[in-house]
């Protein structure tokens, strides 16, 4: 997994409460078995105005000008800022995967819903929890000036706008340290081998029927 | 010190290390997998050299890509078929057992598992799909994880999870007749919101969940993850002992004995502290159907749909005002008044014996309307289709102008041919209305199984109750 450190970039506003996993990746490009290239289908349903379809040339697809991801001064942005509730619906990890590809590295929002606020954490996105009317200012503020950028710090855990205000976020300990580091989690849960065969042996003592 | 919930019991038995910040390795009994959220899970331990850590945990099913007609032609998608071919070599070389296409036992992954006595009381199932909520009907811990988790429980059979919060629902009383365990759990999403689970494991209770069968347990506790939650948990009673017996994966002999035993003390202590409790009266409770874009946004057959200008929130009145307008809607408008043009009785949610059951009650001897450009029913499972075939349902679906399909998770978020086309409106007893999940363009409206069926002989939304 990719390290997140210290990322600074330009905000994307989604005004959106509610944004869930079939908008972020809609479910035909769930049928692809990599984990890579679902990008230029983020949002696909807003993004385009015609129906896509898993294998086309997206550049020849008609661009809806309305959506905000195809604004001219939100190109290259790279921290998507949301209303409450962002990731709900289906567990699908390639909502994460999508709009990492895409380039976005930290998504904000009031609230997240569980299984995608999960997701995001192992494949190298950091979404945070900001309260509402902070949000609601880095709405305006993106609204009034153009390429306005946020500059997010993990490890002070800190998120400072361009006039030197930070607000500082919670984040888990250890989901800090994965990815702070980089970590994959398997190996750092295979040091604890000898405690699951512990705890399985156990078990099949106990409850024999739950290993049929 | 106060008593356990259901929910502490079942997480508490499975916890192999507690780290000092609470941070938990959780140990995982049962692994549910289908083709679409495993193939880069599988891919990972091929790359890193690891083998799962314990494949009798794991069982597979093809469900989301499967056709339901003409399943001779075999999967004419040539990115669906790799998808389900992937699963398959998958399963061949890493030794775990699974129901391919053409398998009695193939079908949804949530039918499928307690069907085959898969899932049990007690254990902790998780699964790739966000449905597994389904399992918590069994007295189970169920969720749906990620795939790099499906790949993190492969390869070491634990979870890294900190403990949820507890939430009690109580149905009290008796829900009126032609109320279904779908109306129930619609008027819980309606009442505590789309996130209003979030952060918790909801236990549902009360007399009117108490009343379910297997089956409406199942649906209830499905639909926890549209009320924010990730499980959903019942606790254990009669009802779930007699439906496990003698499944083809549930214990026998001594061992039966012991587990029953065991799961008699799968229920909240009576002492024990929720974070937050929530209260409905069953007796209040109408045959319920969306009108929006997102499960929250539900209302009584009798009621209408809302007026954005009288939401003082402004967040809110703009998501009210997007989801009318995409759902081709307007303000105050009746809900019986509203045409649909596909009706879908099917998914993980609502596709098992007793919903066909229910559905063909409303269908006999009735015809599909002449407005319905298509009317259909896609059973569970290979197994509640012969179930359903063997009762007849199929040839009263067939008489009144149904299609009878082959199982899969079909129009429920149509990875298969099935789909709406764009502007065109359903009634769907699956358990998601977001833009497009039916097909891009295309208008849910999530109901029971016997509203589904009233809507098809009607071409409209109606009070089931007064056919």
């Amino acid at each position: 997994m990719e390290k997140f450190t210290v990322h600074t970039g330009k905000v994307i506003p989604l005004d959106r409460a509610n944004v869930d996993t079939d908008a972020i990746i809609p479910k035909q490009y769930l049928k692809s078995i990599l984990r890579t290239g679902f990008g230029p289908n983020l949002f696909d349903d807003w993004r385009y105005l015609d129906a896509g379809e898993p294998g086309m040339d997206h550049s020849k697809r008609r661009i809806n000008p309305d959506f905000v991801l195809n604004f001219p001064q939100y190109q290259g942005g790279s921290v998507l800022i949301a209303r409450e509730n962002f990731g709900c619906g289906s567990s699908r990890e390639h909502a994460v995967w999508a709009l990492d590809d895409y380039g976005i590295r930290v998504v904000i929002a009031p609230s997240f819903a569980d299984i995608f606020f999960n997701n995001s954490f192992k494949s190298g996105l950091l979404p945070i929890v900001l309260p509402t009317e902070v949000v609601d200012q880095l709405f305006k503020e993106t609204a009034a000036q153009n390429g306005y950028p946020l500059a997010i710090d993990l490890a002070a855990q800190t998120v400072s706008t361009p006039s030197g205000r930070a607000f500082s976020f919670e984040v888990d300990e250890f989901r800090k340290y994965c990815l702070l580091n980089g970590l994959d989690d398997i190996g750092l849960t295979l040091q604890h081998a000898n405690d699951i065969k512990a705890y399985e042996a156990k078990r099949r003592l106990a409850a024999p029927w739950l290993f049929n | 010190m106060a008593g356990k919930t259901l929910y502490d019991k079942v997480f508490d038995a499975h916890v192999v290390r507690r780290e000092a910040d609470g941070t938990c390795l959780l140990y995982i009994d049962r692994h549910l997998v289908h083709e679409v959220t495993s193939p880069q899970a599988f891919e990972g331990l091929k790359i890193a050299q690891r083998q799962p850590w314990r494949t009798s945990s794991m069982l597979a099913v093809p469900d989301h890509n499967i056709p339901t007609k003409d399943l001779d032609k075999g999967i004419t998608d040539p990115v669906s078929r790799l998808q389900v071919e992937t699963l398959d070599k998958n399963c061949r070389d890493f030794g775990v057992t699974e129901f391919n296409l053409g398998d009695p036992r193939q079908g949804i992954v949530h039918v499928m598992g307690p069907e085959q006595g898969a899932t049990l009381p007690g254990m902790t199932v998780v699964c790739g799909d966000s449905h597994t909520s389904t399992h918590g009907a069994f007295g189970a811990l169920a969720h749906g994880i990620g795939t790099s988790e499906v790949e993190h429980v492969m390869a070491t059979q634990c979870l890294i999870q900190k403990k949820m919060k507890n939430m009690r629902v109580n149905v009290a009383g008796k829900v009126g007749k032609g109320v279904t365990a779908k109306d129930i759990v619609l008027a819980i999403i309606g009442k505590i919101g789309t996130a209003g689970g979030t952060g918790y494991a909801i236990e549902f209770a009360g007399e009117a969940i108490r009343d379910l069968s297997m089956e409406g347990r199942m649906t209830v506790c499905n639909m926890a993850i549209e009320g924010g939650a990730r499980a959903g948990m019942i606790a254990v009673d009669d009802t779930t002992i007699a439906y496990v017996k003698g499944r083809p994966y549930a214990p026998k002999g001594e061992d039966w004995d012991k587990a029953v035993t065991a799961w008699q003390d799968l229920h909240s202590d009576a002492d024990a502290v929720f974070d937050l409790e929530i209260t409905l009266d069953a007796a209040s409770i109408q045959p319920q159907v969306t009108w929006g874009t997102s499960p929250e946004m539900v209302v009584a057959v009798s009621g209408m749909t809302p007026d954005p200008e009288q939401e003082s929130d402004s967040t809110k009145a703009n998501s009210i005002r997007a989801a009318l307008k995409y759902m081709g809607l307007a303000a105050n408008q009746p809900i019986n008044t509203i045409a649909v043009d596909k009706v879908f009785i099917g998914s993980c949610t609502n596709s098992r014996i007793e919903d066909l059951r229910a559905a063909a009650a409303v269908a006999k001897g009735r015809k599909v309307a002449s407005n319905i450009k298509l009317a259909m029913v896609v059973p569970g499972s290979g197994l509640v289709k012969a179930q359903a075939e063997r009762e007849g349902l199929d040839k009263i679906f067939r008489e009144a102008g149904f299609e009878w399909r082959e199982p899969g998770c079909s129009m429920c978020l149509a990875m298969n041919a099935d789909r709406l086309e764009p502007g065109e409106r359903c009634a769907s007893t699956s358990n998601r209305n977001f833009e497009g999940r039916q097909g891009q363009g295309g208008r849910t409206h999530l109901v029971s199984p016997e509203m589904a069926a009233a809507a098809a002989v009607t071409g409209h939304f109606v009070d089931v109750r007064t056919l």
